[in-house]
Parts: structure tokens; C-alpha cells; sequence
């Protein structure tokens, strides 16, 4: 396994769903898990440009694959834009579904650059936030593609 | 009075990092002094009295029964260390809502610190005082009145003086502190810092009741939008979260439910998960069943596989006829808010009565991510994380489940998802302490998501009897509200685990329901759950200690017992109640042809809640006119504007709110196009944080207007994941939203989490019939409810 541009070799039934590979094995915090039904987004990956839900994909689909967490974006000294835009609107409140807004508006972003305000809502139309911090959050995605698309 | 209205400010700039406080914990092991001395604090042991010594078991002796620091000490909530920088400890918890911002502000404005030199430890039972649990918009008023944080910063404030004039020989209205520099003001070259003060050594004082407090004209640091310091950590996923605690050797737990309510258990076959790979064991407890295994996927795989028999469930009355059922359920128990005992007499006098009955459902907190904790029980002593709201209550109903001393059990909170009130960390927290007891070995349960949904403490389901006179004139006259909420179990307190579903399973009854069928009269005024509308006097003892100026009033409330586990959910009753008393309101001001607002001031008396009422109209440029609005057209989509108003608990907070609504007359949507909100919590610690409670709260109630709902059959809740319970994704019409903030520094701190939320369900209610004409009455207004109401008015 590929992940933020490190290998892995695990040793690990094909049939775990990847977040539990990246969160019990290699010990990464940023994907979650939320429902472990593909519904409300926590779990987000980005593999091969592709935001997709790692509780209900099993590790063995991804296998050589290069894998995107939510570390691998950015870092404190260094976050990537979007993760910056959420620092500065503060669009949080208890932070789990962070991992989801983000790297679901991320993918979305870099295959849309110049997405309408329109399109941003549909792209996130599947991914919740119980504390619905949603304007604190739509105000970070529309700030992090204007800063994505320069 | 002092008003202030406050425009939106933001990018301030964000403070240097202090030390991690998560990581600078996980460092301090089961002593708080450890902890000092690790993270710079100089203790030395000193032959004189006030010193204390380096002694490991000091941490426990000193505290209260079960080994927490007493809040009548100033060094239990406050330490400086060698550098002049100060730890400050609380019991009041971030869980997302922004406290522990607002505290570590409120500690550097005491103590005449910047933010970054001020670290901030919450809610762990060997380390910071028992503030009980952190809820119920209690955290401002606790910590930021005069006792508690804010009085023990006040102190060491006071304190510090004392030792700089001694040290200075200068007398104390002579010197000032800035940066954590005590000067004298003539000659500021002659100074001394806090570290030379008393740097790593006790302050060995009481907190004092009577010590001043830094006034609000003077604050540097509270009242500014200062940012939180966890963003960072959060968007890059370094972040701690319960979900995220790792102990070497720790093993997965999940546990196995029952299939439906009421079911209890037959059999376990535990040859059915032999051989399956990683499984530790199957704890079987009267009727609790989990399984521990190596790995998480190998519990979950375990979990499912199990065979487990049940018996079948009670049965539960059927959800459609669930109001009438309520309504007739017996026993009861009965209590009176106010009563004036002449509301009959009154409504014959009437020139006109209007009755109206409202509904609510059950709802659930729903956290985003399912609840998990890690529990380390090993012989006699247990460390536990959890994501509770009170680790003291934890600590002593899981040592009773344990059968350990409460002193042997700490408890260490760490934010788990969401919160809203008492949603699966608790129970979860027992899970894990009961799963690492029976393999001693650290054990992390998450639970799943139908763990979660099937069996959290629900918010309460509501029927609200509204009957009210007016006279010849349009005025209330009389006004009576009965209401019946169904209740089992709570947060569990002390006690009380069986208030949960895992300790029911572990053989733990709720607190008893005691009925109650004639309520006394009521011998003082309490309206902590707004049972009483802010327009009734609350004429209790001779006095009126209510919001408005009704005289002739009654509130009952009758409670019963619930099929399902409940609790507080975010304004719980408060919430329920508002939505009957500000949706009747408008159907009264309706039938006296008066404008809401007009109608609403009127019967208030309570200047706070009139200003907020006025200040969130003007700020909607309200226009003065009766609802409906006469000039909508009678087909397609109609536009409405709706008004709801609260003085939260009768006085912990005043909100009141505009929404402004689109109502598509043929599919039934309600589409919420624009909110104005005017709030008032007294004196403003952070005004980023607040717009931030405001602005989630607004949506959240929005959400549980619109959409949610607590289902079921038969036999069990029909409700358990993301398809059937609904919520309001990130990607819907999020209505653009205006949030007036009226500061009032020289009043008392008051809640303001949950303020907004109370609100939202009565303005949108409200704005619908201002769209159409028509009423809706029951919570969530879906589409078909909304078009049912249009249907009745043809």
C-alpha cells in the first residue's frame, strides 16, 4: 500500500475495510470512522483523484494504489490552502467530520477548479456535519478554490 | 444599562501555540505534580507550612472523596510556573463548543497574560476540580461569574499583588501588571515577574468571594475573537479525539445489543465465533454480550457473527397513535409551574378563546461519529477516556459497575464527536470498562452505528395543550399550558448507571418513576425547562418572577414513562416547550389581527428579552403587519416571514429570531431563505465563539425542524442509521444568516449554546403561516405534513 507517498506492507485480511488499515495499522487520525455504511463521510480518502469512503471499501481494492489521509495534505508549519481557509473561517465546532469536508471539497476542487457555489453543494451533498458549522464550512471551500484555482 | 451592539469582526490574528495540553496530559500519568514538574512548573519542597511536597500520592490526598483537587482552593484551579506561564485547570470541558477558549481568555484577562502564555487542562478527575458535568449552557455562568475560574483567577490576581508590593515595597494601588509583569507605575523600570514571584511554589489560598474582578471596561483579552487553538491540529487529523487514544496492549471491543426493546437475553453460542481469528472473548453479563478481540475489524466480524437468542421485546405502542397514547398513559406525575387557579373563570370572561395542540418527537443527538472510549482496568484501578460530559459522574457509576473505589477509577475526558447532550459516550465508556475488566487488558470499544441510534437517550417526545383568552381588545387575558413528556432513565449520574442502556443490560434499574396525579401547588418559581411562556407573569409567593405580564396563568406539566431511553438533548424541554408557547403566541396575535412583534412586546416585561425581540426585528427591517400576509398568491411557491422569542431557562440567556421562508404550495418544501438572529448571554467572552454557537445552533434546529424523527415498530426503533433518520447534509440551501449581538458587560454570564436552537422550529412554523395561511403544528414540517396543513385550509 501507497499511502501519502509512503509503502506499507501489511499483512492483513483482504477484506478489511481500508479505514481500519489506516486507522489501527499505520495508526493515521484523519479518516474516521462515522457509520461504517458509507453515509455520512468521515472515513473520506482521495485514491487516484477520487474522494471515496474507506469504511465500505475493503483494503484489498486499493492494493498498490496510491492513497491520499487527510495527513498527507498538509501540516501544521504547512497546511495545504484548504486546510488553511478552514483554520481562518474557524469552520469547526467539535471537528470530527472535518476529515470528510475536507478531502471531499479537495478532490472536488482539483477536478473542478472553477466550480460554481452550485456544483460545490451538490459535491457535498453527501457528506453531514452534526454541529452544522455548514456556513463556516462553505465560506472555507469557496475561499480554498479561489486560492486552489491561482 | 450599558448596550452595545456589536458588528461582525474577524481575522484576528492567532496566538502562538502553547504547550499541548493533550500531549503534556498523556505525559502525567496518574499525578497532577508529575505534571507540573514535566511541563516546566518548579516544585520543590519547602520546610515551611503552605509548600507542598513532590510526593506522588499527594495528588490523591488532597482532593475531594474520590481524589479531585477542592474548588475552595485557588491552587486547584490555577498554577504558575517557574516562567510566569499559568496552567489553569477546570472542570468544564471543550466538546466543540468553545469553552476552553473562552476560559483560557478569561484566565489571561485575570491574570494579565496573552493568551498564548496560559495553558488550559478540563475535566479529569485526578487533576482538576468536580464542576459535575458540562452542559446545559451552565459553563459561562459556573466559570465566569464570581466563583469558581474566574473568582480563583481574581484571587491569584489579588495575590500576586500582595507579594510584588511586599517585594517592592510599594504599596498596591501603585503597581500594575501587564504580560506577566507586576510594575510600578511611577517608575516602571522597578518590577517583578510572576515566576519570581511565586513561580512552580502553592499559592496555599482559599478562593475569595470578595476578590475584585478585572471590570469589563479594562479586558484585553476577553471580548476578543480570538481563534481556537485546535484548528490546526483538527484540519491536518494530529488531533486526539476519544476515537483516537492508543494504550500499549490495548485489544477492540463491540458490543452485541438486543434485537428490539424489552428483549432480554436466552443464550449465548460462543462456539460460533471459535476460531474466528483475534477473538480474546465473549463477555456475557446478565444481559450485556460483547466480544474483545486483537483487532477492531476482527470484533466488528465477531460482533456480527455471534449467536446470540433473545427473548422477543415488550412491544411498544404503535408510532402512529404514539400523542394519544401519550396523553392517556397513567400513572403520571404531575407538576405545576404557576398557577393563578383562575384561568377558567377567566376564559369564560373571554371574548375570545383559541386552542391549539403542538407535537414534538422524540429526536436524537445523532453525533456524526459513533461513540467510543478505551478503558484500562486492571486489578483494583482503572484509567479510563471518555468522551463524557462528566467525568465525575463516571467515575463513580462505572466503579460501581466495576465494584471498585470511585478513588481507584480516573477518569480522563477526551472529545469524542459531536455531543448536543448525553448521546452513546456514556454508555460506550461502560462498555469499555466492563469488556477491559472481564480480559484485564486495555480494551477500546467503538460502537456502531446502530449501537448509537437504536439506544441513545433520546430527546423528549412532547403533546402541548395551548389555551388562551383575549379580551375585546386583542389582550391575553388568561393563558393555560399542559403538557405531557414521556421519561426513562437520564444521565446517570453518581448512581444511577441503569439511566443508560448498557448498565440496564448489567443489571441496573433507571431511577424510579414516582407518580405524582395532583400536583402540589407550586412553592417557587422554576423555569429552567421554559415550561412557563415568557408572556406569563409567574405569580409564585406574591412575587412575579416571570418575563411577561400575564396574571392569569397555569402550566402542567405531566410526565410519563417512556418506551425509550431520554435525556438531555440540546435545550431539552426548553426546545419543546418554546416551539408550543412562540407558535401559539403567533396564532394569538393571529386571532387579535395584530402584528407578531407588536403582540409580543405587549405582553412582555422583561426589558432583556424586549431588546432582543427588537433588536433581531430591526435588524430583519420587520415590516408591522398581521399574519398571513394578505397579499401572497394562493398557488406555487409563496414567501413568509415568522418570529420566535425566548428569555432560554427564564433567564440564562435571550434570543429571539426572524426566518424567513419559501413554502412551495404544491410539493409541501419549506426552503429557509434567511435568518436573523438578536442574542444577548450578557457579557460577550468571545465574540467568533458565540456566532459560531449561533450559527450551528440555527442550523441544528433547522435540521430537527425539518427533518428528524425518531421511528419505530412494534418491537424496536426503525431509525438507526443516515437512510432512516434524516438530517440536513452539508450540501442543502444553507439560508444566508445575520447574527446581532448584544453585549452587556456588566451583567452576569449567561448560557448561549443553546439559546438559538430553542427558537428556530416556532420562527420557521411561524413564517410558514405567514406564507399561507396555513398552520403546522407538529415537528418535523415535512413536505407531506406542510402539504396537509395546506390542504385543511383549502
Amino acid at each position: 500500500m501507497k499511502v501519502n507517498g509512503r509503502s506499507h506492507t501489511l499483512d492483513v485480511d483482504p477484506a478489511t475495510p481500508l479505514l481500519y488499515v489506516l486507522s489501527d495499522d499505520l495508526d493515521l487520525r484523519g479518516a474516521k470512522f462515522g457509520c461504517g455504511l458509507g453515509q455520512c463521510g468521515s472515513c473520506t480518502v482521495i485514491v487516484k483523484g477520487q474522494s471515496i469512503r474507506s469504511c465500505i471499501t475493503p483494503v484489498s481494492s486499493v492494493d498498490g494504489a496510491e492513497i491520499t489521509t487527510l495527513e498527507g495534505l498538509g501540516i501544521n508549519q504547512k497546511p495545504h490552502p484548504i486546510q488553511k481557509a478552514f483554520i481562518e473561517e474557524g469552520a469547526a465546532q467539535c471537528g470530527f467530520c472535518l476529515n470528510g469536508v475536507i478531502m471531499t471539497a479537495k478532490a472536488f476542487l482539483d477536478q473542478k477548479p472553477k466550480a460554481s457555489d452550485e456544483e460545490i453543494q451538490q459535491a457535498m451533498s453527501g457528506v453531514l456535519c452534526r454541529c452544522f458549522t455548514h456556513m463556516r464550512m462553505f465560506r472555507a471551500i469557496k475561499k480554498a478554490a479561489a486560492e486552489m484555482a491561482r | 444599562m450599558r448596550k452595545h451592539m456589536e458588528k461582525k469582526s474577524h481575522g484576528a490574528k492567532k496566538p502562538a501555540m502553547a504547550p499541548n495540553a493533550q500531549a503534556a496530559l498523556r505525559r502525567a500519568g496518574f499525578s497532577r505534580r508529575s505534571f507540573l514538574q514535566t511541563t516546566g512548573a518548579l516544585i520543590v519542597t519547602f520546610s515551611v507550612g503552605g509548600m507542598f511536597e513532590t510526593s506522588e500520592a499527594q495528588g490523591l490526598l488532597e482532593g475531594g472523596v474520590a481524589g479531585s483537587p477542592l474548588a475552595t482552593q485557588v491552587d486547584s484551579w490555577i498554577a504558575i510556573a517557574a516562567d510566569g506561564n499559568v496552567t489553569a485547570y477546570t472542570g468544564k470541558c471543550e466538546l466543540g463548543q468553545g469553552i476552553s477558549t473562552a476560559q483560557i481568555q478569561l484566565v489571561a484577562e485575570e491574570l494579565s497574560l496573552p493568551f498564548s502564555r496560559v495553558n488550559l487542562i478540563f475535566s479529569d478527575t485526578s487533576m482538576t476540580p468536580d464542576q459535575g458535568v458540562t452542559s446545559g449552557s451552565q459553563s459561562h455562568p459556573k466559570n465566569f461569574n464570581h466563583e469558581n475560574l474566574a473568582q480563583a483567577g481574581a484571587t491569584a490576581r489579588e495575590a500576586l499583588f500582595q507579594l510584588a508590593s511586599k517585594q517592592l515595597g510599594v504599596p498596591v494601588d501603585q503597581l500594575a501588571a501587564k504580560d506577566g509583569v507586576i510594575s510600578v507605575k511611577a517608575d516602571p523600570s522597578r518590577k517583578v515577574t510572576y515566576g519570581q514571584l511565586v513561580g512552580g511554589k502553592k499559592l496555599d489560598l482559599k478562593v475569595d468571594p470578595n476578590a475584585k474582578r478585572k471590570p469589563a471596561s479594562e479586558w484585553t483579552v476577553l471580548g476578543q475573537p480570538i481563534p481556537r487553538r485546535d484548528m490546526a491540529d483538527m484540519v491536518t487529523g494530529q488531533f486526539e479525539f476519544a476515537h483516537n487514544v492508543r494504550v500499549p496492549g490495548m485489544l477492540h471491543g463491540r458490543v452485541v445489543r438486543p434485537p428490539a426493546v424489552g428483549a432480554t437475553l436466552v443464550s449465548v453460542d460462543e462456539s460460533s465465533v471459535a476460531g474466528m481469528p483475534g477473538v480474546v472473548k465473549v463477555v456475557v453479563r446478565k444481559n450485556f454480550v460483547g466480544v474483545v478481540a486483537e483487532k477492531p475489524w476482527q470484533a466488528v466480524q465477531a460482533a456480527s457473527k455471534l449467536k446470540v437468542t433473545w427473548t422477543p421485546g415488550a412491544g411498544l405502542p404503535s408510532h402512529a397513535d404514539f400523542y394519544n397514547y401519550l396523553r392517556k398513559q397513567q400513572p403520571t406525575r404531575d407538576t405545576l409551574l404557576v398557577n393563578s387557579r383562575d384561568v377558567d373563570q377567566k376564559m369564560a370572561l373571554a371574548a375570545k378563546v383559541v386552542k391549539a395542540t403542538y407535537y414534538h418527537p422524540y429526536q436524537m443527538h445523532g453525533s456524526m461519529g459513533s461513540s467510543c472510549a478505551v478503558a484500562d482496568v486492571q486489578g483494583s484501578k482503572a484509567t479510563i477516556w471518555s468522551p463524557t460530559q462528566g467525568v465525575w459522574h463516571q467515575q463513580h457509576a462505572t466503579a460501581l459497575l466495576l465494584g471498585l473505589k470511585p478513588e481507584d477509577v480516573r477518569v480522563i475526558f477526551r472529545r469524542g464527536s459531536g455531543c448536543y447532550g448525553i448521546n452513546g459516550a456514556d454508555a460506550v465508556t461502560y462498555d469499555a470498562a466492563i469488556l477491559s475488566q472481564a480480559v484485564g487488558k486495555p480494551v477500546r470499544v467503538q460502537l456502531m452505528r446502530k449501537d448509537e441510534m437504536a439506544w441513545e437517550n433520546y430527546g423528549f417526545a412532547f403533546v402541548m395543550d395551548e389555551r388562551a383568552g383575549l379580551d375585546a381588545k386583542g389582550n391575553i387575558i388568561t393563558w393555560d399550558h399542559e403538557a405531557w413528556c414521556p421519561v426513562l432513565g437520564n444521565r446517570p449520574g453518581y448512581k444511577n448507571p441503569g439511566n443508560i442502556i448498557t448498565g440496564f443490560l448489567l443489571g441496573h434499574q433507571p431511577e424510579p418513576f414516582q407518580p405524582r396525579s395532583v400536583a402540589p401547588e407550586p412553592t417557587e418559581f422554576v423555569n429552567n425547562s421554559n415550561g412557563v411562556p415568557s408572556y406569563f407573569s409567574g405569580q409564585v409567593g406574591g412575587a412575579s418572577q416571570g418575563t411577561g405580564n400575564v396574571r392569569s396563568e397555569r402550566a402542567l406539566v405531566h410526565n410519563t414513562v417512556s418506551p425509550f431511553w431520554t435525556g438531555p438533548l440540546r435545550s431539552p424541554q426548553r426546545l419543546q416547550n418554546t416551539f408550543a408557547h412562540e407558535s401559539f403566541m403567533d396564532e394569538l396575535a393571529a386571532a387579535a389581527k395584530t402584528d407578531p412583534v407588536a403582540f409580543r412586546l405587549r405582553h412582555l416585561s422583561d426589558s432583556r428579552l424586549s431588546d432582543v425581540v427588537k433588536g433581531a426585528a430591526e435588524a430583519a427591517n420587520w415590516s408591522a403587519r398581521p399574519s398571513p400576509n394578505p397579499q401572497n398568491p394562493k398557488t406555487g411557491a409563496v414567501k413568509g416571514r415568522g418570529f420566535g422569542c425566548v428569555a432560554y431557562e427564564g433567564g440564562n440567556g435571550y434570543c429571539a429570531m426572524v426566518a424567513e421562508v419559501e413554502v412551495d404550495r404544491t410539493s409541501g418544501k419549506v426552503t429557509v431563505k434567511h435568518i436573523v438572529t438578536a442574542n444577548d448571554a450578557g457579557p460577550i467572552s468571545n465574540p467568533d465563539g458565540i456566532r459560531n454557537q449561533i450559527e450551528g445552533g440555527t442550523l441544528q434546529g433547522m435540521s430537527r425542524a425539518l427533518m428528524e424523527e425518531v421511528t419505530w415498530d412494534d418491537q424496536k426503533v426503525t431509525s438507526f442509521d443516515w437512510r432512516t433518520y434524516h438530517t440536513l447534509p452539508l450540501g442543502f440551501n444553507v439560508p444566508t444568516m445575520e447574527t446581532v449581538l448584544i453585549n452587556r458587560p456588566d451583567k452576569p454570564a449567561c448560557g448561549a449554546g443553546e439559546t438559538t436552537i430553542t427558537v428556530v422550529a416556532a420562527a420557521i412554523a411561524n413564517a410558514i403561516f405567514d406564507a399561507t395561511g396555513a398552520r403546522i403544528r407538529q415537528v418535523p414540517f415535512t413536505p407531506e405534513r406542510v402539504k396537509a396543513a395546506l390542504s385543511e385550509i383549502g
